[in-house]
């Protein structure tokens, strides 16, 4: 996020080989997170791709062209220009809790709109992002597995996931602005293993609070699962929404205990006052107004995914809360 | 997250701390449910809980056995429901079945295998009726079946409550939850006439509230015959004699009954031992389509409720006293 990190405007590094005749490539937007790294590992070995994010990436492979850039900045439409694009995946999404609320929002949404101008300009046939079942919100009323089509309510009380739903939605006018392209929207459980996301900042508290005769069942997906839901995402003639829901389905005080974490039943009129707290002090990125998740179910239902998109969980459920442990623990 | 093994969870996995080389073997089906940090005291008090259990009915560890085969569940089943807890639960809702209401039941055999929902009325303050129903489908049908019950939406938001009807496989009651169960060939129970029925009072005793129609369109939809209940004993289990409405309102609650037995301190808190009679019809196979116009769906509900109402009336005349 800092200025120096935007001042590399179009600091390529292009492999031997590529710069005569480019074939199209994929570009990946936030490729220095850990998906980001995750998906390139296999995708970089089969064709050209092209990496932008405004943070640096210094042990990236050699035949990654990596841009260091801001996506709302103007070198960004001369990589588009450059380069013959045949997909867009989307997961420089930020996250960071302890960023304004108005700076992350401005960023998100505004560098995902220049993305899609981008892509209906150059004619782009692919674009994929990667949302969250998070943003269905949980509420007292939802069905024990949402389908796609339920509607997003969470940023009815959440403001941090309200990014996230406002790219979700602006991903879904594409479906009608943008015909001839093929948008995917995924839309995964919680991920487990070493991405930086609220998960891993709950399991990282102290002491791992849970809400008093609460006990909601909850999904969680690896994250190799994840990326070759993605890698599926973005074969020809797959379009649509997906939901990614996991191996199997465990209630939260299950977890606590098979994560090994010191669980803490909290009165939940108590929790967010508690949470906050903690927060204010900066003992924990996760933020209080999130125990709505560990209060009522948000679980999708993927037979769609399933069927459509020919995807299933190859990790267990073991594994995947093992993943979470691990990530954790180390 | 639907393909049944992949609500097969052990319960138990072997370490917490270690890794395991690699996955730990399933659980035995009936694996008893041991509380983490209890050793010969828990092994003990299940020892006792097998005898009780034995004591009350005979029958009882046999036909649960029998449900958990049917349902392939070995710990926690995708909406909540867990193979322990929902034993203790059901056990002394057998109790009660057995010794304290002493149910009787009439035409059990009419419900036919495969989906279903039991359309019964509501009644007495607080869903034993709902209970007592399960109950039956577990000691005294054949094969013994778990019956899911959709709750209201409201029982999600409370504490303790919410968990406890998901651990006994309670569903909160939303159509796509039903579809769902439905398509795995589940028994429902629905209470058409939702808390309007449950916390009416005593003067307005088995009079059948209007019925909501979304359980015609399940039906429909799912192509589910639909098997009318009757509860004859629920209404004398709580005698209210009106019902704070402007404090339910307040709290969120859908109702708040008053008993003069409440007067009576700890103990009038308790049901009155009625006896429950519970009678199950004919099965109805509804003929239509999914989008059926409003008017043929409040025929059918119009035929549903009608064979409740007749049920029920038939039930009534043949008591011989509330207790009796």
């Amino acid at each position: 996020m800092s200025g120096a990190a935007e001042s590399g405007a179009g600091c390529a590094r292009t492999a031997r080989g590529h710069r005569a005749a480019p074939e199209p490539s994929v570009v990946l937007t936030g490729v220095c997170g850990r998906l980001g790294r995750l998906l390139l590992r296999g995708l970089h070995r089969e064709g050209r791709v092209v990496g932008i994010d405004r943070r640096d990436f210094p042990d990236a492979p050699p035949d990654l062209v990596h841009y260091r850039l801001d996506l709302r900045r103007k070198a960004c439409r001369d990589v588009f220009r450059r380069e013959p694009v045949r997909a867009v995946v989307h997961l420089g999404v930020m996250h960071d809790p302890r960023v304004s609320a108005e700076t992350r929002h401005a960023w998100n949404v505004e560098g995902f709109g220049r993305v899609l101008e981008y892509v209906a300009a150059h004619r782009i046939p692919k674009l994929v992002l990667l949302s969250s079942a998070a943003v269905y919100g949980a509420r007292p009323g939802n069905p024990q597995f949402l389908p796609e089509d339920a509607p997003l309510l969470a940023a009815s009380r959440l403001s941090e996931i309200r990014d996230l739903v406002e790219l979700d939605m602006l991903a879904q006018t594409f479906f009608w602005r943008a015909p001839e392209c093929e948008t995917v929207i995924l839309r995964p459980s919680f991920i487990a293993g070493r991405v930086h996301n609220e998960i891993y900042s709950y399991f990282r508290l102290p002491v791992t609070p849970r809400l008093l005769g609460f006990d909601p069942m909850m999904q969680f997906i690896h994250e190799d699962d994840v990326v070759s839901a993605l890698r599926l995402a973005l074969r020809p003639g797959v379009r649509g929404i997906f939901n990614l829901g996991g191996p199997g389905v465990l209630p939260l005080s299950q977890v606590i205990e098979r994560v090994g974490r010191p669980g803490l039943p909290v009165v939940h009129l108590l929790a967010r006052r508690l949470l906050d707290g903690l927060w204010r002090l900066g003992l924990t990125d996760f933020p209080g107004r999130e125990i709505d998740y560990l209060r009522y179910v948000c679980m999708v239902d993927d037979r769609r995914a399933r069927t459509e998109l020919g995807w299933a969980p190859r990790r267990s459920l073991d594994e995947t809360i093992r993943a979470i442990r691990d990530a954790v623990t180390t | 997250m639907l393909a049944p093994e992949a609500a097969l969870v052990p319960l138990d996995s072997p370490s917490r701390r270690e890794p395991p080389a690699s996955l730990p073997p399933p659980a035995p089906t009936l694996a008893p449910f041991v509380p983490p940090g209890a050793g010969p005291l828990a092994r003990g008090l299940q020892a006792a809980g097998r005898r009780l259990r034995r004591a009350i009915d005979p029958e009882f560890d046999r036909q649960y056995e029998r449900i958990l085969e049917c349902l392939g569940v070995q710990a926690f089943d995708p909406f909540g429901f867990h193979v322990g807890y929902a034993r203790h639960v059901l056990h002394a809702a057998a109790w009660m079945y057995r010794r304290y209401f002493r149910c009787r039941v009439e035409g059990i055999d009419r419900v036919p295998a495969g989906r279903a929902l039991l359309v019964a009325n509501h009644s007495g303050q607080i869903p034993i009726d709902g209970m007592m129903i399960a109950t039956a489908m577990l000691l005294d049908h054949d094969p013994p079946r778990l019956v899911r019950s959709m709750v209201e939406k409201w029982a999600a938001t409370l504490p303790v409550i919410s968990t406890f009807f998901a651990r006994c496989g309670q569903v909160v009651g939303l159509p796509e939850n039903c579809r769902l169960l439905l398509e795995r060939e589940e028994l429902i129970l629905v209470f058409p006439e939702g808390t309007r029925g449950i916390s009416k009072t005593i003067d307005r005793a088995y009079q059948l509230e209007e019925f909501g129609s979304g359980f015609v369109r399940l039906a429909l939809e799912n192509r589910a015959p639909i098997v009318p209940v009757a509860v004859v004993g629920a209404e004398e289990q709580y005698p209210s004699v009106a019902n704070l409405k402007a404090i339910a309102d307040l709290v969120g609650a859908p109702a708040i009954p008053v008993s003069p037995l409440f007067l009576l301190g700890p103990i009038g808190f308790l049901p009155l031992p009625t006896r429950y009679h519970i009678a199950f019809g004919e099965p109805i196979w509804l003929e239509g389509e999914v989008d059926e116009e409003d008017e043929r769906v409040t025929e059918h509900v119009h035929r549903v409720r009608s064979a409740v109402q007749h049920l029920l009336r038939r039930t009534l005349e043949r008591r011989e006293g509330i207790f009796r």
